[in-house]
């Protein structure tokens, strides 16, 4: 290697480094100050790493800090949230992958024109909804509780879980469902034998897009849902906002990375599949 | 009873019409082939007889049974994709396999399909790989498989070799025409090569623009090709062709006089009576031969071949092919004379191609 090549590696790294230092410094003054007594946050400057750390503001921010005037903590808001996020992720996944089948392998008159009305919903902002949907809950009688959410989310799911799911089937060749279709098999046992075994990559991209918006949207977590079934981010706002003579940081961070802390574990263990998911192409055959 | 029958089968897509009165029967047991340029409708007319497509109008019979309101899954029908299909998520076996599976064949009855297919096309060893690993004669054969596990009453076979290289090619050409020897299966086999089609088929449709053209065996189609279309894509290398005039005694092309056989002359008047006579006549490259004497020429080009030689003549006639045995001491720019017998030529209406005689 040339020393002038060299020379250039090391501008490059220089320069990687510093953008990665002020991409993480957040995360760094987050984790920093939820592991710091209040005493040292008053004292200590923002960028020193903690004297001794402590996990006191994190149990305080899990079990005992108030939100308004409950004073649990996060636990029953992350509670819901799970309650509410993993059927919501299910049944919305599952249900634009069999309409992504329809879509690509089963299509009528006017199933294009059905697709197009979809990606519509993919558009459409979130607050348009709020006041029909506000109404429909009502008709169902599922309003303010967690039936409801699961219902909005799952409705406003759809449309994209469709659109992956009809673009990655796209790829898959016709002639493996005319294939199973001489051999015999059905609408049913060509998806669960055949079409869904060949999903792996985009059933990952779906499961994290959706767990990650469900997760985190804070709109229809406010608006459709009741006393005990409100969401993770309510949670953090109300408790980050209910104000007391000192405002504690330590805790709110805390609070904050506890939140985030779900779709962070699924983005690490399953990020392989997402990049290489939005990269794939047809299944080779 | 024929054990395939096509009846005016015919399919339009709003003005455009695919095929227009498809009418072909052929015997069970026998090989039939669909042969003809892209476009023709070969293709979809296969997907109909497998029930993947709809005729607009028509009957497809099967031993003498109506299938053509029934599901693919209903006909008895199994098929060879030009992709091969083969289920990517599945092993060698449970690929083969998997038609008897749907079709709620108990495991132990499967599984001796299974081993009786991989004896019967050699591929014993590659049962537990994923297609993914196989090579693409190999992937060709488990596709076969997969057809022949349910012994089914037809098969069909789309496009299957034209994945392959031109080696691997002829091996599985070989390989098809031996294994239908073997099992004796009715097949419909649809190619856009025309060695294919002579090579394998007991009978052949050529096809063009949605028409059959002409139905016949490989040696009908050969000898008396039914029309200019047929003469040209059916023989290689392709037939030669010049325009010629008749007055109602002689065959005259480019002010040479071309001898005709009796049956000849009787075909040329007839269509004299009623119509211009302009034609355009035919002569296979295998039916010139040098000799000392005949129609003058210069050669052109010479491809030897090994066990023959084609030899490019410019002549008055124009620029003829003709296909004489081993190596030939010739060279570019020499004169040559070339003869043929009356009987091999081929005569072809002017206007429409249709063959006279």
């Amino acid at each position: 290697m040339t020393p002038q090549l060299n020379w250039q590696r090391v501008l490059l790294f220089t320069a990687l480094g510093l953008f990665a230092a002020a991409f993480l410094a957040p995360l760094y003054v987050m984790l920093s100050t939820s592991l710091k007594s209040m005493e040292e946050l008053r004292s200590g400057t923002l960028l020193s790493w903690p004297a001794s750390p402590s996990l006191d503001a994190w149990a305080k921010a899990w079990s005992t800090a108030c939100t308004g005037t409950d004073c649990g903590g996060l636990k029953p808001f992350f509670m819901n949230s799970v309650f509410m996020v993993l059927p919501a992720v299910a049944v919305s996944t599952l249900v634009g992958s069999l309409n992504g089948y329809v879509l690509s392998k089963w299509k009528f008159p006017g199933s294009e024109f059905m697709f197009a009305l979809l990606l519509f919903g993919v558009f459409m902002p979130m607050q348009v909804v709020l006041l029909p949907m506000s109404q429909v809950l009502g008709w169902l009688g599922i309003a303010s509780s967690v039936w409801g959410l699961i219902l909005v989310h799952v409705v406003a799911g759809i449309p994209s879980t469709t659109l992956f799911f009809r673009n990655y089937y796209i790829g898959l060749p016709d002639e493996l469902i005319k294939a199973a279709m001489l051999d015999g098999a059905g609408f049913w046992q060509i998806f669960r034998r055949i079409v869904l075994p060949l999903s792996t990559p985009i059933l990952v991209v779906t499961l994290i897009w959706q767990f990650t918006n469900i997760w985190n949207d804070f709109l229809y977590g406010v608006v459709f849902s009741g006393a005990d079934s409100k969401p993770i981010t309510v949670g953090l706002n109300n408790l980050s906002n209910t104000s007391s003579t000192v405002k504690e940081y330590n805790v709110d961070m805390a609070a904050a990375i506890i939140a985030a802390l779900p779709t962070l574990l699924v983005y690490v263990l399953a990020g392989k599949y997402f990049v290489r998911g939005l990269t794939a192409g047809a299944v080779k055959g | 009873m024929s054990a395939l029958a096509i009846v005016g089968i015919r399919k339009t897509f709003g003005s455009t019409e695919i095929l227009k009165g498809i009418d072909i029967a052929i015997a069970a047991g026998e090989f039939l082939i669909l042969v003809g340029p892209s476009g023709c409708g070969k293709s979809t007319l296969l997907n109909m007889i497998a029930g993947l497509d709809h005729p607009s109008s028509g009957r497809i019979l099967l031993g003498g049974r109506d299938i053509t309101p029934l599901p693919p899954k209903d006909r008895d029908i199994a098929m060879v994709f030009q992709s091969y299909a083969l289920y990517p998520n599945m092993n060698v076996a449970q690929n083969i396999a998997f038609g008897l599976e749907m079709r709620k064949v108990p495991k132990a009855e499967r599984d001796a399909a299974v081993q009786r297919v991989a004896a019967m096309l050699q591929i014993g060893h590659l049962l537990d790989r994923k297609p993914g690993a196989l090579s693409g004669g190999q992937r060709q054969r488990v596709a076969m498989g997969r057809a022949l596990a349910r012994d089914p009453k037809l098969f069909l076979f789309d496009e299957p070799l034209s994945n392959l290289d031109a080696k691997l090619r002829v091996e599985m050409r070989a390989e098809i025409k031996l294994l239908h020897q073997r099992t004796h299966t009715t097949t419909v086999y649809v190619t856009h090569d025309q060695v294919e089609a002579m090579t394998l088929g007991d009978r052949i449709a050529v096809m063009k623009d949605g028409v059959v053209l002409q139905f016949g065996t490989p040696a009908d189609i050969y000898t008396r090709p039914a029309t200019l279309f047929v003469a040209e894509f059916i023989g290689s290398p392709a037939m030669n062709l010049f325009t010629a005039s008749h007055d109602g005694h002689t065959l005259h092309a480019h002010g040479v006089a071309l001898p005709t056989t009796a049956a000849q002359h009787s075909a040329l008047q007839a269509q004299a009576a009623h119509q211009a006579s302009t034609l355009t006549v035919g002569l296979r490259p295998e039916d010139l031969a040098l000799a000392a004497t005949g129609l003058p020429g210069t050669l052109s080009m010479i491809e030897p071949t090994g066990p023959e030689t084609y030899l490019t003549a410019d002549t008055a006639l124009g620029r003829l092919t003709a296909r004489v045995p081993g190596n030939v001491s010739l060279r570019v720019g020499d004169a040559v004379h070339l003869q043929w017998a009356a009987t091999q030529l081929h005569l072809f209406d002017g206007g429409n191609g249709q063959r006279l005689a």
